[in-house]
């Protein structure tokens, strides 16, 4: 990880009973797209007023772009930019209107303002429309200006809550090319919080998972499915006569292939209990002379890390 | 303190609001009442008192209110005939505590659209992310309501100037309006008014779900107003240079405790619901 851009230690924040964030520590590194992932209410926007100085902690500290946002919170949004989860544009403005007035705002020089705009709204395929009212857009449309509203005086430090929502997937693909471009090619660090666990997936660099305001996991998606992912899809090939004995081999690793096997278009689909188990099951066919002519283990991926963490949590309850 | 800054949320507060007809409409329609309307209809008064064949001479009750006014205020209409004595009564005297219902009630329109419907449109949040400090912001709204009504005070004043001195040229043959109260009155109350206004709104508008809410119960500031007019109109005081100064001194103090109420419950902090 490069250096810092934010540290929080052991930070809390309770709304009267609800503790909405609960000591939470982490690190993001410049230029890194840090994936903030977890279900409604897990404290995903609560971090992000924290961290930009809109709310207060009721523990703990944060440093973001070597400031106290509590302390320095005027110059530190200065340099940061937030798709907030509502596009939360004026509708009864203009496309044009909305990103002008906040291009005064955020301190834009007054000369680079109408080129920034424009710049933008093309970025956005909204030029055709930089005069309408906002209120006439598609909430698809909204998103984007939102997203423009954030990048106009080009932000060191992103926040985008939940960028591609709305968006069909043309659009949402546009986003991602955008925010992976802002990252790798301007050093821009963001800090994606998401539902979709797909897009963190392919998109970030580390992600951290959010239980009812507990950070549960946190580490690049390959580390998280390592570790989490028990339970794992392995497809194989046998010779079609063998399919019966292969079965029978299996049933009796109860510890390590789980449930009973199944043959979609003619392979083999097991589900084995951990990724140490595979040279197990494969040596057990082989030496019930079973002929196997292809194995291979279905990528884990953030879903599987997401929901084996909320099924323990659950267990835990 | 960045005025750029400042100035950009009123720029938008105000046309956030000129886009909203329930904001605007009564933005025109009261002061066109107050200012064009009202002025009209009252000089037409004496000339619809003699097609009823009542002479203006014989209204007893309006001779017995004037008499039971202060002797400052009979001094001013003397020389007056009665007809005379009938416009400078409504025109100048009736109408002074009206006119301050107009910079109240804009600013508490501009301010319950500002502070309550910007929570209703929920576009605060994006606001509140922006590089200003808790005092821009809360001057940048005080500001959008207070320079609103100031505009429309002072653009109805010069309104109600022209009709009134045009109204009644027939029966008063010289231009008998401002006089030295009123423009005490537009110079050093009108400024304190939307104070008043601004000051409850932002109070109210805390606790507000949106601008019809707060609306509705900022609209409670007009009520001392209105007791003002039925001091005026009932005799027990009268507007004159000494009593406006005194009004708009105790104005200016309660804008200056209710704006310091309201700034200190203006803060990002709380403004989330948080």
């Amino acid at each position: 990880m490069n250096t810092p851009v934010i540290t929080i230690n052991k930070l809390s924040r309770h709304f009267k009973e609800t503790i909405a964030l609960n000591s939470l520590s982490l690190e993001v590194g410049a230029g890194e797209i840090f994936g903030f992932l977890g279900h409604n209410g897990a404290g995903k926007t609560t971090t992000v007023r924290l961290l930009n100085g809109v709310i207060e902690p009721t523990s703990g500290s944060m440093c973001v772009l070597g400031l106290d946002p509590q302390v320095d919170g005027p110059a530190l949004r200065a340099r940061t930019g937030v798709l907030t989860e509502t596009p939360s544009l004026d509708e009864r403005l203009t496309a044009w209107d909305n990103l002008s007035i906040y291009a005064d705002l955020y301190g834009v020089p007054k000369a680079s303002i109408r080129p920034r705009i424009q710049e933008l709204l093309t970025e956005f395929e909204l030029v055709d429309r930089a005069v309408e009212r906002v209120s006439g857009f598609s909430k698809g449309m909204k998103q984007r200006l939102a997203l423009a509203r954030a990048l106009l005086h080009k932000p060191e430090l992103l926040f985008l809550d939940e960028p591609t929502s709305g968006l069909d997937p043309l659009a949402a693909h546009h986003v991602n090319d955008l925010v992976e471009r802002l990252a790798r090619r301007e050093g821009c660090t963001v800090f994606l919080c998401t539902h979709n666990l797909v897009e963190a997936q392919k998109l970030c660099d580390r992600v951290a998972i959010l239980e009812h305001g507990r950070l549960v996991a946190l580490g690049t998606p390959a580390e998280l499915t390592r570790q989490y992912v028990r339970r794992l899809g392995v497809e194989m090939e046998v010779s079609e006569e063998q399919v019966p004995a292969a079965l029978s081999v299996m049933r009796g690793l109860p510890d390590m292939v789980l449930g009973e096997a199944a043959q979609p278009n003619g392979a083999l689909v097991v589900t084995i209990n951990k990724h140490e188990s595979i040279p197990d099951v494969l040596a057990c066919l082989v030496q019930n002379h079973v002929r196997v002519y292809r194995l291979a283990a279905q990528e884990a991926n953030l879903e599987q890390v997401y929901f084996t963490l909320h099924e323990e949590k659950e267990g835990v309850q | 303190m960045n005025t750029r800054k400042i100035f950009a949320i009123v720029r938008k507060d105000l046309k956030v609001a000129s886009q909203n007809k329930g904001v605007l409409l009564p933005l025109i329609i009261v002061p066109l009442i107050f200012f064009v309307v009202l002025p009209w209809l009252v000089s037409l008064v004496p000339s619809l008192v003699n097609i009823a064949g009542v002479s203006a001479n014989n209204l007893n009750d309006i001779q017995g209110l004037i008499n039971r006014m202060p002797t400052g205020f009979q001094l001013e209409l003397a020389g007056y005939d009665n007809n005379q004595i009938l416009i400078v009564f409504f025109l100048v005297y009736m109408m002074a505590p009206f006119f301050l219902i107009i910079p109240l009630m804009v600013a508490s329109t501009i301010a319950a659209d500002s502070f309550a419907g910007e929570k209703e449109r929920k576009t605060l949040e994006a606001l509140l992310y922006t590089p200003t400090t808790d005092r821009e912001l809360f001057i940048a709204k005080l500001l959008s309501g207070w320079l609103a009504a100031i505009a429309v005070a002072l653009v109805g004043f010069v309104l109600y100037v022209v009709m009134a001195n045009a109204a009644a040229w027939s029966q008063m043959r010289h231009i008998f309006f401002p006089n030295a109260m009123w423009l005490v009155l537009i110079f050093w109350v009108v400024p304190a008014l939307p104070g008043l206004g601004l000051g409850v709104m932002v109070l109210v508008s805390a606790r507000a779900q949106g601008f019809q809410d707060a609306y509705q119960l900022g609209s409670l500031v007009v009520l001392p107003v209105l007791l003002l007019v039925f001091g005026q109109v009932s005799g027990v005081m009268y507007f004159n240079v000494g009593v406006v100064l005194l009004m708009g001194l105790v104005i200016w103090l309660l804008d200056g405790l209710l704006i310091y109420l309201g700034s200190r419950s203006f803060q990002r902090n709380r403004l989330l619901g948080a």
